[in-house]
């Protein structure tokens, strides 16, 4: 439980996936300019990350992994797909995406007209895939830990996106030198904001 | 590729435009944003971000080719999963290449080989470009997009390599002397190595590019 508990807090905060790795760099500047669709798009990605990584764990380690396919006959175990890994990932995402487009649609028009074109971007999001390769690479050994760190990391990005958006929200009331306006300020705010996130560097429980 | 070599010559000023305008008006980072995932993770050091462009420009090249090759085949629904197809088999394959010939970088750049199938400049190219052109100017298209992402990725690499390790590709560029702890001035900039000042730096490239080219301004 502790070590669930680790993981969580290191996910949002210590290796959050905007400001320590700059993954899904693209939409959350896009969509950042107001807080309420970042928040549509931001609960998207909560949920599919929170799908998607225990789904590729699952894959990983009963199909991918070097000796996984034993459990169906003891003369693959000395297979190795992991070269696959890419493609199956990216094919898991691509479905959940999809299943997520049609629930948004059907249950919330109002807020699957607001996330427009972003919706089906979230296939292309590397926050997505980058969370996947991350549970692949870091060797997470239970199915809980993996969910775990998949909605940790989305809710890392949820913080980060909505953070943003209420800086820029307020920024259109600010005297920026023009040509720093929009797309410059933007990430230099998103750098000073990485700096201080660093500061829960180290933080362990 | 018949066709349009006989219309006009295989390096037209056209065809040209498409090299060059990535690289500065119609740059995939700066102006298009992007393609900025993996731009900054890669580029605390000049020879990862090197790799990087390079495995980029190809994917995106070829990628390009092979979708606007097939662009008449594709069925507009399902285009975005044949997409991924192709860049994914592409991606794998420099991941492979990159482990057996440099495996050095490949362990620096870990995880974000993978995460060049997810970068938007493939897929916004394939969509903006290779599915309404024939197969050679989004060859090129692809060629001059990616170079003008190397373009930026090079340019941040070789300041942050530079101030924040004093060295440049691995060499030391500023003399040892110089430092404080054999009796000098200098001392590195610690800063420049951590993933936030990549965005700063990134920042004040733009901040520069748009006061020189008014056009690009935003309100």
């Amino acid at each position: 439980m502790e070590n669930l508990i680790n993981i969580f807090i290191r996910s949002i905060f210590v290796d959050n996936m905007v400001f320590a790795y700059f993954l899904g760099m693209c939409s959350y500047l896009a969509v950042s300019k107001t807080v309420k669709t970042s928040t549509g798009l931001g609960i998207a990605v909560i949920f599919v990350m929170g799908i998607t990584v225990p789904v590729n764990f699952l894959l990983n380690k009963y199909v991918l992994l070097p000796g996984a396919l034993s459990w169906l006959d003891p003369s693959f175990a000395t297979l190795d797909l992991s070269f696959l890994s890419f493609i199956m990932f990216i094919a898991v995402i691509a479905s959940m995406v999809q299943l997520v487009e049609m629930i948004v649609e059907k249950y919330s028009p109002s807020l699957y007209s607001s996330l427009g074109i972003f919706l089906p971007l979230i296939a292309v999001n590397c926050a997505i895939l980058g969370g996947s390769l991350f549970m692949q690479e870091r060797e997470y050994s239970t199915l809980g830990e993996a969910t775990t760190f998949g909605l940790g990391s989305g809710i890392g990005w949820f913080l980060a996106i909505i953070s943003i958006a209420a800086i820029r929200e307020k920024l259109k009331y600010s005297d920026i030198p023009r040509p720093l306006r929009g797309l410059g300020i933007a990430f230099i705010l998103t750098g000073l904001m990485g700096i201080a996130f660093m500061t829960f560097m180290g933080i362990k429980l | 590729m018949g066709k349009s070599s006989e219309k006009e010559p295989l390096f037209s000023a056209k065809n040209l435009k498409l090299i060059t305008e990535p690289l500065d008006s119609k740059n995939p980072i700066t102006v298009l944003v992007l393609g900025i995932c993996s731009a900054l993770a890669v580029t605390a050091k000049l020879k990862p971000a090197i790799v990087m462009a390079i495995s980029v420009t190809v994917v995106t090249a070829f990628s390009n080719l092979i979708i606007s090759m097939m662009r008449k085949s594709i069925p507009t629904r399902i285009r975005i999963i044949v997409q991924l197809v192709v860049i994914a088999t592409l991606v794998i394959l420099v991941d492979l290449i990159l482990k057996a010939y440099v495996p050095d970088v490949s362990k620096q750049l870990s995880v974000f080989v993978g995460l060049i199938i997810t970068n938007c400049i493939i897929m916004g190219r394939l969509e903006a470009f290779a599915l309404g052109n024939r197969p050679w100017p989004s060859f090129l298209d692809g060629i001059g997009n990616g170079l003008g992402y190397g373009l930026i990725l090079i340019i941040v690499a070789f300041f942050r390599e530079l101030l924040g390790s004093g060295t440049l590709l691995g060499y030391q560029v500023i003399p040892a002397d110089f430092f404080v702890k054999n009796g000098g001035f200098y001392e590195n900039n610690g800063l420049m190595i951590l993933p936030p000042m990549a965005l700063i730096t990134l920042g004040i490239i733009i901040w520069i590019q748009r006061s020189r080219n008014k056009k690009l301004l935003e309100e």
